[in-house]
């Protein structure tokens, strides 16, 4: 210790930290448009409040001998919210909550490999944001299932109308939940646990 | 809510340049974003300031991205210094259950054992 002089480069408090015997993280990651709800639900159920995690986005040329170059050059930080549940004393659950376009799952290597699944987080009054995020999980065979967020002033749809606005399968799952609610959020979470369940005992039974 | 050195003109190239020597992030290294990070030995001397605090911070198991969190620092940039403290054996990685079409049922129950006592 001694060596850091300052507070700016500190750890989790203490109450903050994970028992010794953590050994294995698992995580889910939460796509959803902008204002969707996505830090508030990793908010409502993590043990830890929201913390940030965060990419640069520069042209690959950086630091080629030329400090001026390098200086003056735009960089984009693009920010990832994140949250923490320990499920028992070796297994811990990360909650990543990331934009919906491409461009950014690029960023944090391995974002989805690896992944339990995910969680596409919508807004009914913004139903047509999440097409391409459905789209884009299909293709990476990324197993998930749809989340309504309701808010105050979401119209009112019936769960088969806006599944079959968003061409969604019969076997994906999908729930209304309110993502402020720590137990709405678990049950969400609970939700795409069960589905991953019914998906691996299919594929076991082949 | 990031914790950043004041000091430095955080996130531009130049500073990210200084902290990992201008090197990329070891080509697809077992590092992840859920890697749980244990030190196995305190700061020493003369370290590089950022493995310095990694170690300090890592007394008790912490992931990569909390790292980058508490750093104030970019994963990629992260994953470099961890790999520099990897290979001088400061410190232990933990992986993350390794990367399956589908997770396996005991783990998803353990899951939702887990989820069930929030």
């Amino acid at each position: 210790m001694g060596s850091t002089n300052s507070d700016a480069l500190t750890g989790p408090r203490t109450e903050h930290v994970l028992p010794s015997s953590a050994a294995t993280a698992v995580k889910v990651v939460i796509v959803g448009g902008f204002g969707v709800g996505k830090t508030t639900m990793v908010g409502s159920v993590s043990e830890i409040p929201p913390l940030s995690t965060e990419e640069t986005m520069t042209q690959a040329s950086a630091g080629i001998d030329d400090n001026a170059g390098v200086e003056g050059k735009t960089s984009t930080t693009v920010a990832m919210d994140f949250g923490r549940i320990s499920l028992n004393e070796q297994l811990v659950l990360y909650l990543f909550g990331t934009p919906g376009q491409e461009r950014f799952w690029f960023l944090w290597n391995g974002l989805f490999e690896g992944a339990l699944g995910s969680v596409v987080l919508v807004d009914t009054r913004r139903l047509d944001t999440c097409f391409d995020v459905i789209t884009r999980l299909e293709d990476r065979r990324v197993p998930f299932i749809v989340a309504l967020n309701s808010f105050p002033d979401s119209p009112k749809h019936e769960i088969a109308d806006v599944r079959r606005a968003l061409d969604l399968p019969d076997s994906v799952p999908l729930v209304e939940c309110d993502a402020r609610l720590r137990e709405s959020s678990r049950d969400v979470l609970l939700t795409l646990m069960h589905y991953l369940r019914t998906l691996t005992a299919a594929q076991e039974t082949l | 809510m990031t914790q950043s050195a004041e000091s430095w003109d955080e996130g531009t190239p130049k500073r990210l340049y200084v902290i990992t020597g201008g090197r990329q992030p070891p080509e697809q290294a077992a590092i992840d974003l859920v890697t749980l990070i244990v030190a196995r030995t305190p700061p020493q001397p003369g370290m590089k300031r950022e493995h310095a605090a990694i170690l300090t911070m890592c007394h008790y198991p912490l992931s990569v991205a909390e790292i980058s969190a508490y750093l104030g620092l970019p994963f990629s940039v992260v994953t470099v210094l961890l790999a520099d403290l990897l290979q001088a054996t400061h410190i232990e990685a933990r992986d993350p259950v390794p990367a399956a079409a589908l997770p396996d049922i005991t783990l998803l129950e353990e899951v939702i054992r887990g989820l069930h006592k929030l």
